[in-house]
């Protein structure tokens, strides 16, 4: 998992509540044998206005102008600021897959589904919990100043604005410390790499028959 | 002394770190992969940057999605019609090859499915800890290894660190005493547990299945037996070791070689629960009172003896399962009284990895020698459950059998197990299945599923309807 130090990065709105799973990415995607790939579909009954298929190019398919996320201004966002709710639906980790693929790395909302919020630390995506009035001036600020950036800084749990501002997140230290260093279960596993080592060392030598037959 | 279960003993030797939340890192010495839950397993760790800890740990074949009619087999992964079938076929294909795992490919004789090919192979031995994105991987567990299934973020993990987090379960005995009649085979055994203790009832257990009958019956019967555990709601299910284990590892492909070989068997010996071990739990059956079992709802503890009735909802006190019986009734067009014989049927399938064993072939063939399959049966297919199996029953005259009695022989897979390939039911079909599950659509939209043993399978085929094996083979 890529590890989430200090961002910094174009912002782009998704302004409405309650945004599920089905929204993010549309279930005719799922079929797919991948978990990357999905991000040309993320939000794909907005973005477009005719229905998305899997296998299919969306080159050449006709975009909804009115969605941000197909304005020039917005084109190269990283971070995504939501309203309450967001992700809310079904458990499929497909909802990550899909921000992170697009290139998000972080959404700021008010509220997150829980699955959602637990799927998206597992995929190396920072969901950011402000309070609503913050959230609100975000978007307002947003909507004045074109090329809109905000710095996220992990490490010291805050969101600082181009004015350097500074607004505080609560996130538990686990999942914390996971995603500054980049670790997920895997990761977490592989600091114990030297006991693994070392397990395997000794049934090595105890029942030699269990390695290097299948090859 | 030590007073620990066969369990126990399995997770201690696997155990590479406690942790203090109460999980652990258990180490994995085998990791069997199939098409279907391996895709986004392999992808993530390409995204990663990560390697396989172990690849010599590593079998894969693919199983789910093959189809089983020569005709189709004849251009491997090429001939496959159905394109998403292909797709997930092909990209098992790749990321074996990129990633240097063993691979027995769509027509490689030894390819078949998974839970067939593991103990065949040898690649699954006895006090092995084993693995594989798939929920009837227990079957394993027949070997005196602790065996269950796992998801797709697992398989993952597995492959990356060759550890899994896991919880250590509670554990359950089921005994079964005394002498099984005849025409009483083990998966009626196992169907008659799962009645029994209800399809929960193994929820958060590792099963031991000890006793007189498991000690008289062979690999492949508890193999059997141990595949239908998760049924039952337990991850695990296992069999000490005894000789016939050890018997049936000898000379397997990738079973130890002569330098270790006794070694191996001292370590497996050990390999069984001490006789002041005590379980969480023990349920006790009498084995010379089971008969002949037939499912006749859609969940596998919905099973009765074959000269039963479909039974009367209205008898049953628990609202719960009274309105789970009366929906079941419902969608397998049953009513209650309706004697199980009575039941038609349209099709026939032998096969799946519960009973697609050389033992499974020889019983139903013997059923059908020289009889007719019977006419109202729209198709009856046998299925060995992999290439080696299918060689044997061949060099055994089998196939000829089969084909003579009027049913199909095909090629190894999962096929009718779970109709992810061509082979179906269709909407409203009755099917005497040898597989394990009777789920609604499980077989094809609207199918309907009634799992037996391979030799009911085969008399239901020659009869058209249920009949008691045990009768049927006296007037034969
Ligand atoms: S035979 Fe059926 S139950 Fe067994 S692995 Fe294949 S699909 Fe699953």
């Amino acid at each position: 998992m890529k590890a989430f130090t200090l961002h910094n990065g174009i912002v782009a709105p998704m302004d409405r509540a309650n945004v599920d799973t089905d929204m993010i990415i549309p279930k005719q995607f799922l079929k797919s044998i991948k978990r990357s790939g999905f991000g040309k579909n993320l939000f794909d009954e907005l973005r477009y206005l005719d229905e998305g298929q899997p296998d299919q190019s969306c080159e050449g398919r006709p975009l909804n102008d009115e969605f941000p996320l197909n304005f020039p201004r917005y084109k190269d966002a990283s971070i995504l600021l939501a309203r309450e709710n967001f992700g809310c639906g079904s458990s499929r980790e497909h909802a990550p897959w899909a921000l992170d693929d697009y290139g998000f790395r972080a959404v700021i909302a008010p509220s997150y589904a829980d699955i959602f919020y637990n799927n998206s630390f597992k995929n190396g995506l920072l969901p950011v919990i402000l309070a609503d009035e913050i959230v609100e001036r975000l978007f307002a600020e947003m909507y004045d100043v074109e090329g809109y950036q905000l710095s996220i800084d992990l490490e010291k749990q805050a969101v600082i604005t181009p004015s350097g501002e500074k607004f505080g997140f609560e996130i538990d230290d686990f999942r914390k410390h996971c995603l500054l260093n980049g670790l997920d279960d895997i990761g977490l596993t592989l600091e114990d790499a030297d006991a693994i080592h070392a397990y395997e060392k000794m049934r090595r030598e105890q029942a030699p028959w269990l390695f290097d037959i299948v090859k | 002394m030590t007073n620990k279960t066969l369990y126990d003993k399995l997770w201690d030797a696997h155990l590479v770190k406690q942790r203090d939340d109460g999980s652990a890192l258990i180490y994995i010495d085998r990791h069997i992969v199939h098409e279907v839950t391996s895709p986004q397993a392999f992808e993530g760790l390409r995204l990663a940057g990560r390697k396989l800890w172990r690849v010599d740990s590593v079998l894969a074949t693919p199983d789910h999605n093959v189809p089983t009619t020569v005709k189709e087999r004849a251009y491997g992964v090429d001939g496959i019609a159905d394109p998403v079938s292909k797709i997930q076929v092909k990209t098992l294909d790749d990321n074996c090859d990129s990633f240097g795992i063993t691979e027995y490919k769509i027509n490689d004789r030894r390819q078949g499915i998974v839970h067939v090919i593991g103990p065949e192979s040898g690649a699954c031995l006895p006090g092995m800890t084993v693995v594989c994105g798939d929920s009837h991987t227990a079957t394993n567990g027949a070997l005196g290894a602790l065996a269950h299934g796992i998801g797709t973020s697992e398989v993952e993990h597995v492959l990356a660190t060759q550890c899994l987090v896991a919880k250590k379960m509670k554990s359950m005995l089921v005994r079964v005493d005394g002498t099984l009649g005849k025409g009483v085979t083990p998966k009626d055994v196992v169907l008659a547990i799962i009645a029994k203790i209800g399809t929960a009832g193994g929820n958060g257990y590792a099963i031991e299945f000890g006793g007189k009958v498991f000690r008289d019956m062979s690999m492949e019967g508890r193999m059997t037996v141990c595949n239908m555990a998760i049924e039952a709601g337990a991850r695990a299910g296992m069999v000490a070791v005894d000789q016939t284990t050890i018997d049936y590892v000898k000379g397997r492909d990738f079973a130890p070689r002569a330098e270790h070989w006794d070694a191996a068997v001292a370590e497996w010996r050990e390999l069984v629960s001490d006789n002041n071990a005590v379980f969480d739990k023990v349920v006790e059956i009498d084995g010379s009172q089971i008969g002949p079992q037939v499912s006749w709802g859609t969940s596998p503890e919905m099973v009765v003896e074959i000269d039963e009735s479909v039974p009367n909802p209205e008898n049953e006190k628990d609202p719960v399962k009274k309105s789970g019986m009366e929906r079941a009734l419902e969608y397998m067009g049953l009513s209650a009284g309706q004697k199980i014989v009575d039941i038609s049927l349209d099709r026939v399938f032998i096969g799946s990895c519960t009973n697609s064993r050389i033992e499974d072939m020889r019983a139903a063939a013997a059923v059908v020698k020289g009889r007719k399959k019977a006419e109202s049966i729209k198709e009856a297919i046998v299925v060995p459950g992999s290439g080696l199996v299918k060689e044997q029953a061949e060099a055994e005259g089998l196939d000829k059998i089969f084909t003579e009695a009027g049913l199909e022989w095909r090629e190894p897979g999962c096929s009718m197990c779970l109709a992810m390939n061509a082979d179906k039911l269709g909407a409203g079909e009755h099917c005497a299945s040898t597989s394990n599950r009777n789920f609604e659509g499980r077989q094809g939209y609207g199918g309907r599923t009634h799992l037996v043993s391979p030799e009911m399978a085969a008399a239901a085929a020659i009869a058209g309807h249920f009949v008691d094996v045990r009768q049927f083979e006296l007037e034969g």
